[in-house]
């Protein structure tokens, strides 16, 4: 790959923000976003993981996007899964499991329901930006 | 279709113990009367953590958060938010309430963290370079690069007032200043990732949730003292977090963000990763830069300090993967904006691993100056079972306990050292009315004599002596001239010890004999053990007059000690007896004794 000038990294900045914060309307604009840490792992993320994937299969939605990130923190309730679906708010589920992570395909994602009993509240507010 | 609104109502135990599962039903009720039922959806979440001020609601998406709400509240909320759209101002969490003597005031938040270590932490994903670019991932390193010399970035520091995070809390700006100073061929700068305080693993977190925002620091760095080598040293427990450095530094190169000619600039920087043992001491510098070089890790006198002569020799500038954190934050915001953080000493925040008997364990971070009661009971849900808080420790093996009596004290660098603690990691970990407070020195002591180098004699004899008395102590065999020695011998070792770790390790026996010498007093003069841990001080035996014959214990008992007819008195054979307490946690007919 060719290494970036100034110019390059701003220009790549700009681009991947309005990809971010989903300004313009892309394909798979529908994220599930898995706390994959330590923390998350041993808690079992991995297999929330492949069901999110064998959930959405099996639901025809291949356009969602899977995503990882790491630990957002809220260790007692880990596994953690942030949902982001269009004109939903953000929402992020603790202690996601096998059937939780198909509940949330079947019900959030596709019913645009939230799920009972498994909503926790974001640590804080984003000071990015 | 999607809903226009989201009744969110806390369904953790203690909400729900406070009339939330009543708030819920009438909800229900006036959602279904005031016909917005199809249009609002009411949903039961986890705990928020936020116990204190239950039950706790939240409406999306104006995220507007209520506080102690009542079921006769209900009508009020429909009536007014979901219908009309105006939220009802009496329930809503008033911040301002709070102790903090510094606001951010272009933060709107109810939530008690301000993340900025963590800032990328769960938000993007760690393998993307991309992403970590998309949330202004190395416009400071631009900022450092093309729009600031060397001395605005250092007074940038300066007016932040970042100090290290690593524990012992000296100011950043005066280590890459001093470093910046020296005239030398060679520079280095260390990024310390060695964390090693038992129950501490904010750094992991941070490293394997951002670890980009680690590399962008140790280049500003590097431009700053005119470095152009960093070394990484991490141990070699954290696979994923090495996993996830080595592909960021992996990432950097391909586009030219790491190596020769950064953004075509004249400043050129590369990262190493070095992998530690996991030896304790090797988190002290010096002993860190003595196994990097790959010798023994063991310290060396100070001065000189690393900044000056580290790393073969040369100028090296080591901080905390935490410290590193904060750093693009405060070039792009500015050293203002962070020194408006925190209290008069301490300024940012502080990333805790809580844990211990807390509901909520988990990584917290928090403006300096936030109260350990905050910390505990609003974010953390408080004690677990509703149990007793006994204490608090801080700092790991090197810091020491903090009593109920301050709780309500900020927590920064100067107030935990006056209380005989320090700030440590960000280690905390929560004790409740189980737990035995000489158990837990002895606890610590254990951890460092195993860790002890043994380079110098008062760590080395000073730390197995406390283990010995306390050990002895735990047993009911202590004296009462064992307290003045412990003393004597922790003030000598925290004079005399070499490093860091030897001058720390007898914190946990000074600050608990500080605070709970009754509990002390109890071991040695009534060999009686309070909270009921100490095994060679407890028995248990069956009160006949309240067993019923269940035979719950006699099946929990691992070593047959218990026997007994069913719907008969049992009996504890003490011959057999291994004190597990097994029984004594089954009996539901509190007919097991502890004693």
């Amino acid at each position: 790959m060719t290494k970036l000038t100034l110019e390059d990294l701003r220009k790549r900045r700009d681009e991947k923000k309005k990809e971010m914060q989903r300004r313009e309307p892309a394909k798979g604009s529908v994220e599930v976003i898995i706390g994959m840490g330590t923390c998350g792992i041993a808690a079992g993320a991995k297999e929330a993981f492949d069901a999110f994937l064998d959930e959405l299969d099996k639901n025809d939605l291949g356009e969602v996007v899977v995503k990882q990130t790491g630990c957002m923190g809220l260790c007692y309730s880990e596994p953690t899964v942030e949902i982001r679906v269009p004109d939903m708010p953000d929402i992020i589920y603790g202690n996601v499991n096998d059937k939780v992570a198909r509940d949330i395909v079947r019900t959030h994602i596709k019913e645009k329901k939230l799920v009972d009993d498994h909503i926790y509240d974001k640590p804080a507010a984003d000071i990015v930006g | 279709m999607a809903y226009k609104n989201y009744i969110l109502v806390c369904g953790g135990t203690a909400c729900e113990s406070n009339a939330g599962i009543e708030l819920f039903e009438n909800l229900t009720q006036e959602l279904e009367a005031q016909g917005v039922a199809g249009e609002t959806q009411l949903v039961r979440t986890g705990c928020f953590g936020f116990c204190e001020k239950g039950p706790i609601v939240k409406i999306l998406p104006d995220e507007t958060f209520y506080v102690s709400v009542r079921p006769s509240d209900a009508k009020e909320i429909v009536a007014e938010h979901i219908v009309k759209g105006r939220p009802v101002s009496r329930l809503q969490y008033d911040s301002g309430k709070s102790k903090k003597q510094v606001r951010l005031e272009d933060i709107d938040f109810y939530q008690k963290q301000v993340r900025i270590v963590l800032r990328n932490c769960g938000v993007i994903d760690p393998d993307s370079i991309d992403e970590y670019i998309a949330r202004d991932g190395y416009a400071a390193l631009e900022k450092v690069i093309f729009e600031m010399s060397a001395d605005d970035v250092i007074g940038e520091l300066e007016t932040s007032g970042l100090r290290g995070r690593g524990g012992a809390g000296f100011p950043t700006w005066r280590k890459w200043m001093f470093s910046k100073g020296v005239k030398s061929d060679q520079k280095y700068i260390v990024c310390n990732a060695d964390e090693g305080d038992p129950g501490a693993y904010m750094d992991r977190s941070t490293l394997e949730g951002d670890p980009h925002s680690i590399l962008e620091a140790m280049m500003i760095a590097g431009r700053t003292v005119g470095a152009n080598r960093g070394y990484i040293y991490i141990r070699a427990e954290y696979p994923l977090a090495i996993r996830r450095l080595e592909n960021a530094i992996t990432q950097a190169h391909e586009l030219g963000l790491l190596g020769d000619n950064i953004l075509g600039s004249d400043f050129s920087f590369d990262i190493e990763m070095r992998f530690g043992a996991g030896a304790f001491v090797c988190g002290e510098e010096t002993a860190l830069l003595t196994s990097i070089e790959g010798n023994r890790g063991m310290p060396v006198p100070r001065p000189p300090f690393p900044a000056v002569k580290g790393l073969w020799g040369k100028p090296t500038v080591i901080n905390n993967v935490e410290t590193l954190a904060n750093i693009p934050m405060i070039i792009l915001k500015g050293g203002a904006w962070f020194s408006k953080i925190g209290t008069a000493t301490s300024k940012g925040t502080k990333v805790f691993a809580l844990t211990g008997k807390i509901n909520n364990s988990g990584l917290v971070e928090v403006p300096m100056g936030t109260t350990l009661r905050e910390i505990i009971f609003d974010i953390g849900g408080g004690i677990r079972g509703g149990k007793a808080f006994k204490a608090a420790q801080t700092g790991g093996p090197s810091g020491g306990v903090i009593p109920p009596q301050y709780l309500d004290t900020p927590i920064d660098y100067e107030n935990l050292a006056a209380i005989g603690s320090i700030m440590g990691s960000g280690g905390l970990i929560v004790m409740d009315e189980d737990d035995c407070i000489v158990d837990v020195a002895k606890f610590y002591l254990d951890f460092t004599v195993d860790e002890s180098c043994g380079k110098c004699a008062p760590c080395r004899i000073g730390g197995r002596t406390l283990y010995n008395i306390l050990a002895r102590i735990t047993k009911g065999q202590g004296k009462q001239s064992d307290l003045q020695q412990m003393k004597d011998i922790g003030h000598a070792m925290q004079r005399a010890s070499l490093c860091g770790l030897g001058q720390t390790a007898s914190n946990p026996v000074m600050s608990t004999l500080r605070f709970f010498a009754n509990e002390y007093a109890a071991h040695i003069d009534e060999h009686r053990c309070p909270a009921g841990k100490c095994r060679d001080l407890i028995n248990y035996a069956i009160d006949v007059s309240k067993c019923v014959g269940c035979t719950a214990c006699a099946r929990v008992c691992p070593v047959n000690a218990i026997t007994g007819e069913r719907k008969q008195p049992h009996v504890i054979h003490a011959d057999k007896c291994i004190k597990c307490g097994q029984c004594f946690e089954v009996c539901k007919f509190d007919a097991v004794k502890r004693g």
